[in-house]
C-alpha cells in the first residue's frame, strides 16, 4: 500500500504535535507509578482514617494487590482515552475536509486508515511501556521483583485489550463526522461489551478475559486456557477494522 | 509575478482529433431527492483552461469532486486521463491536482511541511522535492510564512498554499475550485498568470463566480444551471455567436458638424434600425443584419468625411451572455430565502 510510510510519519508527528502522545504517555506513567503506592499504603490510610473507633482487620497487602490495582486502573481509566484518542481519529479529518486532501492523492483508503491505525497502537505501546516500567520498578521496590517475562507478557494483553476498545471507536469514528458522536459509540461499545462479558461463556472470548490472563501472567501462576480472550479480541479487533475499511472505501468526502 | 496573463488564443488548443483529457457522458447525481447533476456531457481538450460556470447549486463543485473521485455518480460515466473516475482510485489520483473551494489543512503543520507531505505522497521524493517546494513557495508568495504553522494563515494564504499543493507535482489535470475566491487583487492577477502559464502543459478545470477571470485565461467554458449544460464552447465562439447587432464608432474630437451629418445618414439607411449618440461622443448604430451592414458603415463615414478613433463590432461580455443563457431565477425557484432551489427528481 503506498503511501502508508508517508501518512504514518505524519500520524506521529501529529499525535506528538497536538500532544496527544505526551499526554497519553504521562497519564499511563502516573498510573503506572500510583498503582504499587496506592496498593502498599490504602490499608495503612484507611486505618488512619478510621482510627480506633473503627478496628479494622485489613490482611498485609502483597504483591498481588499492586498487580490488580494497575489491572484497575488501566482498565476503567485506559481503556476511557483509548476511546477519546481514538474518536478523533477519522471523523474530525471527514469534517474538516483533510481527509479529502489526503485521498485525492494516490494513496488507498485502506493506506490512509492503516497508518492511523498503526498510529494508535504506537502511542498506547509508548505508554504502556511507561506504566508498565514504572509499575514493575515501584512494585518492586515496595513488594517484590516480578518474572519480567511474564510482565512483558502482561503489557502486551493490556496492550491488546486497549486495541480492543481502540478499534471499536476507530470503526465509529469512520462512520461518522463527528468526533464526539464517535466517543458516544465507542463508550456505548464499551458498555456493551461489559454486560456481554457477565455471561460467563462469552467472557472467555471477550477483552475482559484479557485481564485475569495478563495478571496471572505477571503473577508467575499457571493458566488455563489463556487463548481464548486472545483470540476473541484479535478476531473482534479485525472485525471492527475490516468494517471500517469497507464502510470508509464507500464514503464520499 | 507583475505581467498580464496571456490573452487566451481564439480557439481551444486542442484539435478534434485530439483524445479529451477528460469525458462526460450522461453524468448524474442525486441527494436523495435532490438533482444536483442531470445528466452532463462534456468533453474538455488536453491542455486547455477550460472555465466551468453556473450560479450556486448549478452543480459545479459536485461535477469537480466525481471526476477527482471524492463523490460517487448516481448515473453516468467519466473519464479522467483515461481512468475511469470512481472512489479509492490511486491511479486516477497519479494524474490529478485538485484544490477544493474551501482549503483546509493541517493546521498543526507548517506551509512547508505540508508541501512536503503532500508531493511525498504524489510520488515526489529528494532533492526535487526540496527544489519544487522552494520555488512552489516562491512562485505563490509564501516563502517567508513557509516555516509558519498553518493555523495562523490567513484564508488568502490557505488558498495560495492549496494551489501550490495541486500543482507542486505538475499533474496532467488539475482541478481548481474557485481558486481565487480568497485572494486581493494582486494575489489574484498573480494566480492568474500561474494558471494561465500552464495552458498548453496542463489542464485546468477551473471553476468559479468572476466571469471576469474567465475571460482572461479561459480557453473553453462550459456553463452549467441547475445540473445542465446549457452552453460548451471555446470562449471565442461564445462570445461571437452571442455578438449583437451593433457597431460602435467613436469620433475624433472638434468634428460636431460632420457627426451631426454622419448620424443623419445612418438614421436615413435602410439597413440601419436606431442610432444613439453615447458618452464621449460615441454613437451606436443597431442594424438589422450585421453582415451586410458592416460593409456600408465605413463609406458613410468617409463620405461624411468623420475622423474615427475606433470602429467595432460591438462584444457581450462573458458575464451578459451568461445572464443571457442561465437568464435571472424564476420565482418559482427561489426558496423562503431568495436562493435558487435545487433541483428535485422529477423537476
Amino acid at each position: 500500500m503506498a503511501g502508508v510510510g508517508i501518512l504514518l510519519r505524519k500520524e506521529l508527528l501529529e499525535q506528538w504535535r497536538t500532544l496527544r502522545l505526551p499526554l497519553v504517555a504521562v497519564v499511563f506513567g502516573l498510573i503506572g507509578l500510583s498503582s504499587p503506592l496506592l496498593a502498599r499504603f490504602t490499608a495503612e490510610i484507611v486505618k488512619a482514617v478510621a482510627g480506633d473507633q473503627f478496628p479494622l482487620n485489613l490482611p498485609p497487602p502483597t504483591v498481588a494487590d499492586s498487580v490488580d490495582q494497575l489491572a484497575k486502573n488501566l482498565n476503567q481509566l485506559g481503556a476511557l482515552i483509548a476511546i477519546l484518542i481514538a474518536a478523533s481519529a477519522v471523523a474530525p479529518e471527514k469534517e474538516r475536509g483533510t481527509a479529502a486532501l489526503i485521498l485525492v492523492r494516490p494513496v488507498s483508503r485502506a493506506g490512509f486508515l492503516l497508518a492511523k491505525l498503526i498510529a494508535l497502537g504506537v502511542t498506547f505501546a509508548v505508554a504502556l511501556v511507561l506504566a508498565f516500567a514504572g509499575w514493575w520498578f515501584y512494585t518492586l521496590v515496595l513488594f517484590e521483583a516480578l518474572p519480567i517475562g511474564g510482565v512483558v507478557a502482561a503489557a502486551v494483553l493490556d496492550w491488546l485489550f486497549l486495541m480492543a476498545w481502540v478499534s471499536l471507536t476507530f470503526l465509529a469514528s469512520t462512520l461518522t463526522r463527528s468526533t464526539l458522536a464517535a466517543a458516544g459509540l465507542g463508550v456505548t461499545a464499551l458498555i456493551v461489551v461489559g454486560l456481554l462479558s457477565i455471561a460467563p461463556p462469552l467472557a472467555a472470548w471477550l477483552p475482559i478475559g484479557l485481564v485475569s490472563v495478563a495478571r496471572g501472567l505477571a503473577l508467575g501462576l499457571e493458566l488455563s486456557d489463556p487463548w481464548k480472550p486472545i483470540l476473541g479480541t484479535v478476531v473482534l479487533i479485525a472485525a471492527a477494522v475490516a468494517l471500517a475499511w469497507l464502510s470508509f472505501r464507500r464514503q464520499e468526502l | 509575478m507583475t505581467a498580464t496573463p496571456a490573452p487566451p488564443p481564439a480557439a481551444g488548443p486542442a484539435s478534434p482529433q485530439t483524445s479529451p483529457a477528460i469525458r462526460v457522458r450522461g453524468l448524474t447525481k442525486r441527494y436523495g431527492s435532490i438533482l444536483a447533476l442531470d445528466g452532463l456531457d462534456l468533453d474538455v481538450p488536453a491542455g486547455s483552461i477550460f472555465g466551468l460556470l453556473g450560479p450556486n447549486g448549478a452543480g459545479k463543485t459536485t461535477t469537480i469532486r466525481i471526476l477527482t473521485g471524492l463523490a460517487a455518480a448516481s448515473a453516468g460515466t467519466a473519464s479522467v486521463a483515461g481512468v475511469e473516475v470512481g472512489l479509492d482510485r490511486p491511479d486516477l489520483h497519479r494524474r490529478i491536482g485538485y484544490l477544493d473551494q474551501d482549503p483546509r489543512f493541517y493546521s498543526w503543520m507548517q506551509g512547508r511541511e505540508l508541501l512536503e507531505l503532500t508531493g511525498r505522497l504524489d510520488g515526489v521524493g529528494g532533492a526535487d522535492l526540496r527544489a519544487g517546494v522552494d520555488a512552489m513557495l516562491e512562485r505563490v508568495g509564501l516563502a517567508e510564512a513557509a516555516r509558519r504553522r498553518i493555523g495562523g494563515y490567513s484564508g488568502g494564504m490557505r488558498q495560495r498554499l492549496g494551489i501550490a499543493q495541486a500543482l507542486l507535482h505538475e499533474p496532467a489535470i488539475v482541478f481548481l475550485d474557485e481558486p481565487v475566491s480568497s485572494l486581493d487583487p494582486e494575489g489574484r492577477r498573480d494566480l492568474l498568470e500561474l494558471i494561465a502559464r500552464l495552458r498548453g502543459e496542463t489542464t485546468v478545470v477551473l471553476s468559479t463566480h468572476v466571469l471576469a477571470d474567465v475571460e482572461r485565461i479561459c480557453d473553453r467554458v462550459a456553463i452549467l444551471d441547475r445540473g445542465r449544460l446549457v452552453s460548451e464552447s471555446p470562449l471565442e465562439e461564445l462570445l461571437a455567436g452571442h455578438a449583437r447587432p451593433i457597431f460602435r464608432l467613436l469620433p475624433e474630437p472638434d468634428q460636431d458638424a460632420a457627426v451631426q451629418d454622419l448620424v443623419r445618414g445612418l438614421g436615413a439607411a435602410e439597413w440601419c434600425s436606431d442610432v444613439t449618440t453615447g458618452v464621449g461622443g460615441e454613437i451606436l448604430v443597431t442594424v438589422r443584419h450585421a453582415a451586410a451592414a458592416s460593409d456600408r458603415i465605413l463609406p458613410l463615414v468617409v463620405g461624411a468625411g468623420v475622423r474615427l478613433a475606433s470602429f467595432e463590432r460591438a462584444r457581450p461580455t462573458l458575464e451578459e451572455v451568461f445572464l443571457e443563457l442561465v437568464g435571472p431565477p424564476r420565482p418559482e425557484d427561489l426558496d423562503g430565502r431568495g436562493f435558487v432551489r435545487a433541483r428535485e427528481v422529477g423537476d
